[in-house]
C-alpha cells in the first residue's frame, strides 16, 4: 500500500533518515519504536510529505507522492494523521473541526459530514461534545476528537505521531482503546509511539529505528523477547 | 478691546489670547475642519494601509511557506518587489516620503489631502504588512500541518484555520498602528494638507501667538487618541471574551 524506496532526509548537514526502504501492507498495524532523535517522526511525516524527502520515493496506492506533478492534497485526503499535540482548531466547535475538511474537499455535503461526524463521535463516546470548543476538553478527549477528525475523511491509512506522549498518564488508556478498536477493524495504521505495551499487544509488525536506519524489525513477540542487535537490546533494557 | 497703557490681569490676558486663538473670526471652524480632514486622512490611509498590508503579508507568507522544490517563480518575483517596498518605506523618514510625493511625484496636483492620504497609506502598508505577517507566523505551525494533513489546500487552510486565529494576535498591534497613523497625519501640513495642525499654524501666523493654538491642537489629538484607545479596548475585550467560553 505504501512503498518507501531509499528514503533519505537531511536537515542541513544532519542526516535524519539514511536510505530507508520499507513496505506497509493493507490492513497492517506497524509500530515504529526507537530512541528520540532516531528519525521515527521524520519517517512518518515523510509518508504524507509534511517533510519533503531529500531523496528517495514514496509510493502510495501506486502513485508517487514525491512526484512534483502529483496532486498532494488529493493524496493526503486518503492519509489521515494524528499529532502528538492534537492540533485541533481552537477557533471552531468540535463538529466544525471534524466536518471542515470533508465539506471543503467536496467529499461530503454538510449534512452527510455532520451525520458521519456524529456517528464517529458516538463510537468514541464523545457525542455530547459536538458543540463544545477544544479548550473545554481534556487531553484524552482532544486526542480522541483528533482521531475522529482524521477518520471522517475515510482515509485508507492513519498515521499516528506519538499520539499519547502529551497526555496525562490516566488519559493514555482511553486513546489507546480507540486505536486498538481501529486496528481490530482492519484499519491500516502506522504508529510512532513510546507505548511498548501497545506495540506488543496490537502491532502486526514493529520497526526499530536508530540513527536514521531500520536496525531491526519483526513481529512484536520476537522483537521484544528475542532482540538480535545490541542496539535494540540496550534500548529495550532501558524502556521495559 | 485693549486700551494702551492699561494694565491687564493674568485672567484678562488669558481671555484675550484664547479669544484670538479660537474664537475671533470663527477660527474654531478652521480647527473643526482640520479635525475633519485629519480623521478623513486617517481613515483613507488606514484602509489603504490594511489593503496593501494584507497583500504584502499574504504574498510574503505564501512565498516563505512553499515546499522546497515547488518554488513558484511568479511568487518569487512578487516577493522580491514586496521586500523592496517594505525596505524602502521603513528605511526612509515619513517626512521625506511626504515631501517627495508632494513636490516631486505629484508636484502638479493641488489635492494635497489626497496626496497626503496616499503617502500615509503607502507608509502604513509597510508596517501593517509586518504586523500581519507576524500574526500569521505566530499561529502554531501544527495548525497548518493539521489542515494540510486533512487534504485541505493552502488557501482553505489559511482562510478557515490560520487567519481567524491570527486576527486575535494582530488586533492590538494594529490598533497601535492606527493611533500612530492618526498622529502622523499632522505631517501632511508640510505639503499643504489642510488638517488640524495646518489650521493651528495658520492662526499662529496671523496672531503671533503660538501657545494657545498649539496646546489646543495637542489637547484635541490627545482626546481623539484617548477616545479611540477606549474603543479599541472594548473591542479587544470582546474578542477575548469569546475566547474563554
Amino acid at each position: 500500500m505504501i512503498d518507501v524506496k531509499n528514503l533519505t532526509k537531511e536537515f542541513g548537514s544532519l542526516k535524519v533518515l539514511n536510505n530507508v526502504s520499507e513496505h506497509i501492507n493493507q490492513g497492517e498495524c506497524v509500530v515504529i519504536i526507537g530512541p528520540s532523535g532516531s528519525g521515527k517522526s521524520t519517517f512518518l511525516r515523510c509518508l504524507n510529505l509534511l517533510e519533503t524527502p531529500t531523496s528517495g520515493e514514496i509510493i502510495f496506492d501506486g502513485v508517487s507522492m514525491t512526484d512534483p506533478n502529483t496532486d498532494i492534497n488529493k493524496m493526503r485526503q486518503k492519509m489521515g494523521m494524528v499529532f502528538q499535540h492534537f492540533n485541533l482548531f481552537p477557533n471552531m466547535t468540535i463538529l466544525k473541526n471534524i466536518t471542515l475538511a470533508p465539506v471543503r474537499t467536496k467529499l461530503m455535503t454538510r449534512e452527510q459530514a455532520a451525520a458521519e461526524a456524529m456517528n464517529l463521535l458516538k463510537r468514541v463516546g464523545l457525542a455530547d461534545k459536538a458543540d463544545a470548543y477544544p479548550a473545554q476538553l481534556s487531553g484524552g478527549q482532544k486526542q480522541r476528537i483528533a482521531i475522529v477528525r482524521a477518520l471522517c475523511m475515510k482515509p485508507e491509512v492513519l498515521l499516528f505521531d506519538e499520539p499519547t506522549s502529551a497526555l496525562d498518564p490516566e488519559m493514555v488508556g482511553e486513546v489507546l482503546d480507540v486505536m486498538k478498536a481501529l486496528a481490530a477493524d482492519g484499519m491500516t495504521m502506522v504508529v510512532v509511539t513510546h507505548e511498548m505495551g501497545f506495540a506488543r499487544e496490537v502491532a502486526n509488525r514493529v520497526l526499530f529505528l536508530d540513527e536514521g536506519v531500520i536496525v531491526e524489525q519483526g513481529d512484536p513477540h520476537n522483537l521484544f523477547y528475542h532482540p538480535q542487535s545490541e542496539r535494540l537490546k540496550s534500548f529495550l533494557a532501558k524502556v521495559l | 478691546m485693549m486700551v494702551a497703557g492699561e494694565t491687564t490681569t493674568a485672567w484678562q490676558k488669558f481671555y484675550v489670547r484664547f479669544y484670538q486663538a479660537f474664537i475671533e473670526g470663527n477660527r474654531w471652524q478652521q480647527y473643526l475642519n482640520g479635525v475633519g480632514t485629519t480623521l478623513l486622512v486617517t481613515a483613507l490611509a488606514l484602509l489603504l494601509g490594511i489593503i496593501l498590508g494584507v497583500i504584502v503579508a499574504v504574498v510574503r507568507t505564501a512565498h516563505d511557506q512553499q515546499r522546497p522544490g515547488h518554488r513558484n517563480p511568479v511568487l518569487g518575483l512578487l516577493n522580491g518587489i514586496m521586500k523592496v517596498y517594505v525596505t524602502v518605506i521603513r528605511g526612509t523618514p515619513m517626512m521625506v516620503q511626504l515631501l517627495i510625493m508632494g513636490f516631486v511625484i505629484f508636484a502638479s496636483s493641488r489635492n494635497y489631502v489626497m496626496v497626503g492620504a496616499l503617502t500615509l497609506g503607502i507608509n502604513s502598508g509597510a508596517y501593517t504588512a509586518e504586523i500581519i505577517r507576524g500574526g500569521l507566523m505566530s499561529v502554531d505551525i501544527g495548525q497548518m500541518e493539521a489542515g494540510r494533513s486533512l487534504g485541505l489546500n493552502y488557501t482553505d487552510t489559511m482562510r478557515f484555520i490560520i487567519v481567524p486565529q491570527a486576527i486575535k494576535a494582530i488586533l492590538p498591534a494594529l490598533g497601535n498602528e492606527f493611533i500612530v497613523l492618526l498622529k502622523d497625519t499632522s505631517l501632511i501640513s508640510v505639503i499643504g494638507g489642510k488638517e488640524l495642525l495646518y489650521a493651528a499654524r495658520g492662526v499662529v501666523s496671523r496672531t503671533y501667538e503660538a501657545m494657545y493654538p498649539y496646546i489646543g491642537t495637542a489637547i484635541v489629538y490627545l482626546v481623539l487618541v484617548m477616545g479611540f484607545t477606549w474603543l479599541l479596548g472594548i473591542f479587544e475585550r470582546r474578542l477575548r471574551a469569546s475566547d474563554r467560553r
